[in-house]
């Protein structure tokens, strides 16, 4: 049997060593929860080629959304067993709006089976906070601190917008890590592996598109496609580029690849310069051009047709201010009654628009307000002709298939006069050349 | 006989080989009810993947990934093995659960690129549990 040879990181690892008392845990002192949180733990470390477990001082549980039996038995056997979470977890989205339930569309048995997952979480003492965006929460983890997140827009969040050290952790692994306070050091928990390893410069592209929100979900969307697994940074970017903007290029880019982090040089704290973000490394430059944005936008549309039937904002969860901008944008008018207006939202940030009264404005301007989940994981969503307009690449790249319907992406300037008209509008001339 | 580089769920398993030709996410890609891809954007949209050796450069998109394929291991309609050239740990998330939940065993496998090329151009894969492959290249 001739050998093949190894390629760099997938040699030989030095083995894993746990301290007393991840032993113990491994072994079953804590419980048969624990055992089986810890067992999960070590064999994704020794695939990652770990050599040590660290600590964590917070959690972002992804698992909380209902996909079929085998997340609730998962769920139900720490829950049952005893399983109480060893630092602070927030909960992501669920497949309920337990705000607003009369939203719900889907069959009695989903929705009773996703309530179940719900409850096993909050069991385990996890905060009830069902958003995908917990880099909203008043408590967000600060520079360094390592954490243990799911959900792909968080994870590239909290890598490279706070500076936290998170890896791309998956559904299962992230309750695990929670109930034992443990993972796996390795991966972007680790300096050299945050390092950036090719730079996309963004200086062809003209600056009256980068001072529009729009722009960023596209650049997004592009660089997944085109990163591969490789850490990206980004150059020419406006200096401080906004969180909301920030999130909108991870938030794509974490859909459309596997991006668990990016550096913004200007914008993200590990990259205040080129040569801080790339460890003073010599990396390939490419050059992202007007045409690769044009493309990009044209993917994120499955149909061209004009006939409206749905608009749907928030994804990943709108903060205070996309809100504010939303309530600015519909200026005291309404979205045309053919056409159903959503926008989806963590329920801290909905307390807060309601403490502003924005709720009953988007409630008069016919936007329902969606909590505690999302309008393409579960059946909210009203029957329509037509397609459905989003803001959100991460939607858009998603819904076609979740959801089957057709789906065009704009800006939320273009969702807004599209809704209101009630037939699709979007302004092509942001997209030109010069 | 080509091996693997890294072995990250060990088991045996053989199957009709599907190559993949960009990749896939579980989530909001493939239905584990059935087994098919329904990423529009995929141009495989509608294969199978149950009982098939999948061969997939490297993962994408989402975390709820795991879930979905642990979900799909446990109802037979998963892939009978999975061969990347790079690790993602989400998909390895998936089938690690399924086997300590469920004691089913969906391997999964790191090759390098010309071994990929090997198995991606085989009519049917064995996987053996000790990280070699043996591959069938001609219908008989």
């Amino acid at each position: 049997m001739a050998s093949a040879p190894r390629a760099p990181g997938y040699g030989d690892p030095m083995p894993l060593a746990l301290e007393p008392h991840d032993q113990a845990m491994l072994s079953g002192d804590d419980g048969p929860a624990v055992m089986l949180a810890m067992r999960v733990i070590v064999r994704l470390a020794e695939t990652m080629g770990a050599e040590a477990l660290l600590d964590i001082s917070g959690a972002h549980i992804d698992s909380c959304l209902y996909h079929g039996e085998a997340g609730l038995d998962f769920a139900q056997r720490l829950a049952g067993q005893g399983a109480r979470v060893q630092v602070p977890a927030t909960l992501n989205v669920s497949s309920l709006d337990l705000l607003h339930p009369e939203l719900y569309r889907g069959d009695a048995h989903t929705r009773d089976q996703a309530l179940a997952l719900m409850a096993a979480y909050e069991e385990m003492g996890c905060r009830t906070t069902w958003t995908c965006a917990p880099y909203q929460l008043d408590d967000r983890p600060g520079f360094g601190d390592h954490i243990a997140w799911a959900e792909s827009n968080a994870i590239v969040f909290a890598n490279s917008v706070l500076g936290a050290r998170t890896h791309r952790y998956g559904d299962f692994v992230d309750i695990c890590c929670a109930i034992t306070g443990r993972a796996p050091a390795a991966g972007l928990h680790l300096d050299e592996n945050r390092q950036g390893e090719v730079a996309f410069d963004v200086s062809a592209i003209p600056g009256r598109l980068l001072s529009l929100d729009v722009a960023y979900p596209v650049i997004g969307h592009h660089l997944g496609r085109v990163a591969g697994s490789r850490l990206p940074v980004i150059v020419g970017l406006p200096e401080a580029t906004s969180e909301d903007r920030l999130k909108a290029i991870g938030s794509a880019a974490a859909s459309s690849g596997t991006v668990g982090m990016f550096h913004a040089v200007g914008s993200t704290p590990e990259a205040p310069t080129l040569d801080d973000a790339v460890g003073g490394r010599s990396v390939p430059v490419e050059s992202i051009s007007m045409e690769d944005l044009r493309n990009a936008r044209d993917r994120l549309s499955t149909s061209s047709s004009n006939t409206l039937g749905a608009v749907s904002l928030g994804t990943p969860h709108y903060s205070v201010a996309e809100l504010g901008r939303l309530v600015e944008l519909l200026d005291g008018r309404r979205v045309d009654p053919g056409v159903h207006a959503y926008t989806s939202t963590g329920r801290d940030v909905a307390m807060e628009i309601g403490l502003r009264g924005w709720d009953s404005i988007l409630a008069a301007a016919g936007v329902q307000i969606v909590t505690d989940t999302c309008t393409y994981i579960t059946p909210i969503l009203g029957d329509f002709e037509g397609v459905a307009m989003t803001d959100s690449a991460k939607w858009a790249y998603y819904a076609p298939g979740n959801m089957g319907i057709d789906v065009v992406f704009g800006s939320l300037e273009d969702c807004v006069e599209s809704a209101v008209a009630g037939e699709v509008r979007r302004d092509h001339t942001v997209w030109s050349d010069a | 006989m080509p091996e693997v580089l890294r072995v990250v769920v060990a088991g045996d398993a053989t199957g009709p080989v599907l190559a993949l030709d960009e990749p896939l996410s579980f989530w909001g890609g493939f239905e584990s009810e059935t087994g098919t891809i329904i990423d529009q954007a995929h141009p495989q949209v509608g294969e199978c993947l149950a009982g098939r050796v999948v061969t997939m450069t490297v993962g994408r998109g989402s975390s709820s990934a795991s879930t979905v394929l642990a979900e799909a291991i446990r109802r037979g309609t998963a892939p009978a093995a999975l061969v990347m050239t790079e690790l993602d740990e989400i998909i390895a998330l998936g089938a690690i659960v399924a086997e300590e939940l469920y004691a089913l065993t969906m391997p999964v496998v790191i090759v390098d690129e010309a071994t990929m090329k090997a198995v991606a151009q085989a009519v049917s894969a064995t996987l053996h549990s000790a990280g070699s492959i043996t591959l069938v290249t001609e219908v008989s």
